[in-house]
């Protein structure tokens, strides 16, 4: 009988049913929404930056002046190089999983001539980069592993193909490089480096608008022979998951050794670029690992303020929801005084009419909220793709926390009503009143 | 729990009841008594408080002062909820305005005194519709269907749960001169059966059909009359 009751009051009641589905339907979207984006953006702003490159950067020591003074962006001159064989603990580290690539790098310079140019082209000096492309990893843990340029420059947009590193006869070009010394997919060329000689061919061109676009990118046992620096490596990029930079690792970034030893576990627990960095260098004998600070910490703080500003919203219009939602469950008991002042006259205990309305206003949340929440994922996607061009990935946790709002706010906006349905008496109704 | 002082024949008695609405004296200082069995006409005109004493005795409000005894239990004395369960268990409600719960048919309306009262049973519910002449409409919305037709659904829900005393206000005050004589025989059948009925109206006719009658005025019992 109560559910036939609740039904039929659903089904041919009056008494703005629709408003409150609605309105509880527009701020259980808007909590689906921000609350998704919330949840979802951090990853995926950090997942964004893997697209810019790298987040950290590894080098060798250098000399103390030139240390902190150029930073990372100082040449290889005057710093130790790395040594290659080191290079798979990278993936050993207690974040292991969040470094999603990386790759070496061993710069040197030499003498360009292509193979039967015709006037003789005359040589002229070139960047080159050995790196890996695709290397297959044996790590000490005995797990396999693959790093390399190809996962770190995902997005170049390569003429031809990328190349493997065994491929010891063919080299990638930038574009400026290929422009500039007239070269084509399929022309073959000679580097003379400081080791030695080598003759290429040219497989895939690359677009980049970095100095890699004046570069030759050959595999780095390749580059290692032509500056004759066998085992070397200059420079390491690193592209790992990051955990927004607060407090807490803006600190730590400064100085390590400043912090409590509870402070320095969650710091060495928690994946900030900084405590990834230097995790990296715990594992590299004599190497300096930074990160990229410019991209992570700003990319932080805005996740930060992003993140304050969404829940600000959610919460507003949460509140907002409550405060209709207050209004039109009053109105819609005053509208159905006679109704509930007949059913107490017949008996109805306060209580047994306070569960009825309850278990309508349950009903009616119930189909808003869910109305709500398919149209906030909507509506988050939307704003995933405009404002952070990613999808949104809907998640158990965001819709359990936002039926638990809808919940509190539906019964936090019916409570003035509940006071007004047990005030109700049967005598003032049937009054006539 | 029938007795407290009273002879086994008395439902309902009134010491000294009064109620006031700030000055004004609704009730003032009625005493009433009412046999099990009787059939009670209550005329008077209108704000002489006829409405306001059908609820102090229907347990839907409280005097202001004075004693109800109803079914010999103290009703002044009663907390809210107590209250309910003696409207619910004793008491059987018939308006003026045939209130009706808009979005529930004809044996829904029934069915939800039954609810509060026990347990639904749709065929019993549709035995009390039968009874007030209505088999046939017992899925009709009370939009559906006519003045009289909505107050004997009301009559119907006023008499399924047994109730000891039937409490009428204007039963016949918005229904034509048909609707009004089934409503009457009704309430003879119920009166015949033993119920105690306490019928407010404006009507002389319909007065004329309980044993006894009462007017008041200002509040106050101004004359009875006994009929045949
Ligand atoms: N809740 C209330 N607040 C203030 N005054 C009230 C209230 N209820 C009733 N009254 C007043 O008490 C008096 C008696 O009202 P009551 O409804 O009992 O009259 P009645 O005899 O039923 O009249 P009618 O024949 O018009 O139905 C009236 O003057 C009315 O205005
Ligand atoms: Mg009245």
């Amino acid at each position: 009988m109560f559910f036939r009751m609740v039904r039929h009051a659903l089904a041919r009641g009056q008494g703005g049913r629709v408003m409150i589905a609605a309105t509880t339907a527009l701020g259980a979207a808007v909590a689906t929404a921000m609350l998704g984006i919330m949840f979802d953006v951090g990853d995926k702003v950090n997942q964004e930056l893997k697209t810019y490159g790298a987040n950290i950067v590894v080098q060798g020591h250098g000399a103390a002046v030139l240390d902190g003074l150029y930073d990372i962006e100082s040449t290889a001159v005057g710093r130790t190089p790395l040594a290659e064989s080191d290079l798979p603990k990278i993936k050993t580290i207690f974040w292991a999983f969040n470094i999603l690539g990386f790759a070496p790098f061993l710069e040197s310079q030499a003498a360009l001539s292509q193979d039967g140019a015709d006037p003789p082209a005359p040589e002229s000096l070139v960047d080159v980069r050995g790196t890996w492309f695709a290397q297959p990893l044996d790590l000490p843990t005995g797990e396999h592993a693959v790093a390399g340029l190809a996962a770190l420059r995902s997005w170049w947009e390569v003429e031809g193909g990328w190349i493997a590193d065994a491929d010891r006869e063919l080299a990638m070009i930038g574009s400026g490089l290929a422009a500039s010394q007239d070269l084509a997919l399929g022309d073959r060329f000679t580097l003379t480096g400081s080791g030695g000689q080598v003759s290429l061919r040219v497989a895939g061109i690359i677009s980049s608008s970095a100095e890699e676009d004046q570069a030759v990118i050959i595999p780095l046992a390749t580059a290692q022979a032509l500056a004759g620096r066998p085992g070397e490596v200059d420079t390491v990029e690193v592209s790992a998951l990051t955990t927004p930079d607060n407090d807490l690792a803006r600190r730590a970034a400064r100085n390590p050794d400043a912090l409590s030893i509870s402070e320095w576990e969650t710091w060495y627990c928690t994946a900030y670029a900084s405590s990834i960095a230097y995790q990296i260098e715990e594992v590299m004998p004599g190497a300096v690992a930074k990160p990229v600070r410019a991209i992570t910490e700003s990319s932080g703080s805005v996740l930060e303020k992003t993140s304050l500003l969404m829940l600000l919203v959610t919460v507003l219009s949460l509140i907002a929801s409550a405060l209709a939602i207050a209004n039109l469950v009053t109105a819609s008991v005053i509208e159905r005084a006679p109704q509930i002042g007949l059913l107490k006259a017949v008996g109805a205990s306060d209580g047994a009419v306070v569960r009825l309305v309850l278990a309508e206003l349950a009903a009616i949340a119930l189909a808003g909220g869910a109305a709500g929440y398919g149209l906030g994922l909507v509506f988050g996607q939307l704003v995933g793709q405009v404002v952070f061009s990613s999808s949104i990935t809907p998640r158990p946790v965001v819709a359990g926390l936002v039926a638990a709002l809808v919940l509190l706010v539906v019964l936090g906006g019916s409570l003035p009503s509940i006071r007004l349905l047990v005030r109700l008496r049967p005598a003032d109704v049937l009054h006539g009143r | 729990m029938n007795q407290t002082g009273l002879t086994g024949e008395t439902l309902l008695e009134l010491r000294q009841v009064s109620k006031s609405y700030g000055d004004l004296h609704a009730l003032s200082q009625v005493d009433l008594t009412v046999p099990t069995g009787q059939w009670l006409s209550i005329v008077g005109p209108s704000g002489s408080g006829k409405t306001t004493l059908m609820n102090i005795v229907g347990a839907m409000d409280k005097a202001t002062s004075g004693t109800v005894l109803l079914d010999g239990v103290e009703l002044s004395q009663l907390r809210p909820k107590d209250l309910t369960t003696i409207r619910r268990d004793t008491v059987g409600l018939i308006f003026q305005k045939f209130h009706l719960i808009p979005h529930l048919n004809a044996v829904e309306n029934v069915m939800v005194a039954q609810y509060y009262h026990s347990m639904p049973d749709e065929a019993e519910a549709l035995a009390a519709l039968t009874r007030v002449g209505l088999a046939g409409r017992a899925s009709h919305r009370p939009a559906q269907l006519s003045g009289g037709e909505q107050q004997r659904v009301c009559i119907a829900r006023a008499l399924i749960n047994y109730p000891k005393l039937i409490l009428a206000d204007e039963p016949t005050g918005n229904l034509d001169a048909a609707n009004e004589l089934i409503v009457l025989d009704l309430f003879h059948s119920l009166h015949a059966e033993g119920t105690t009925l306490i019928v407010v109206t404006h009507d002389p006719e319909v007065a004329r059909q309980g044993q006894r009658e009462i007017a008041l005025d200002h509040g106050k019992v101004v004359s009875e009359v006994r009929h045949g």
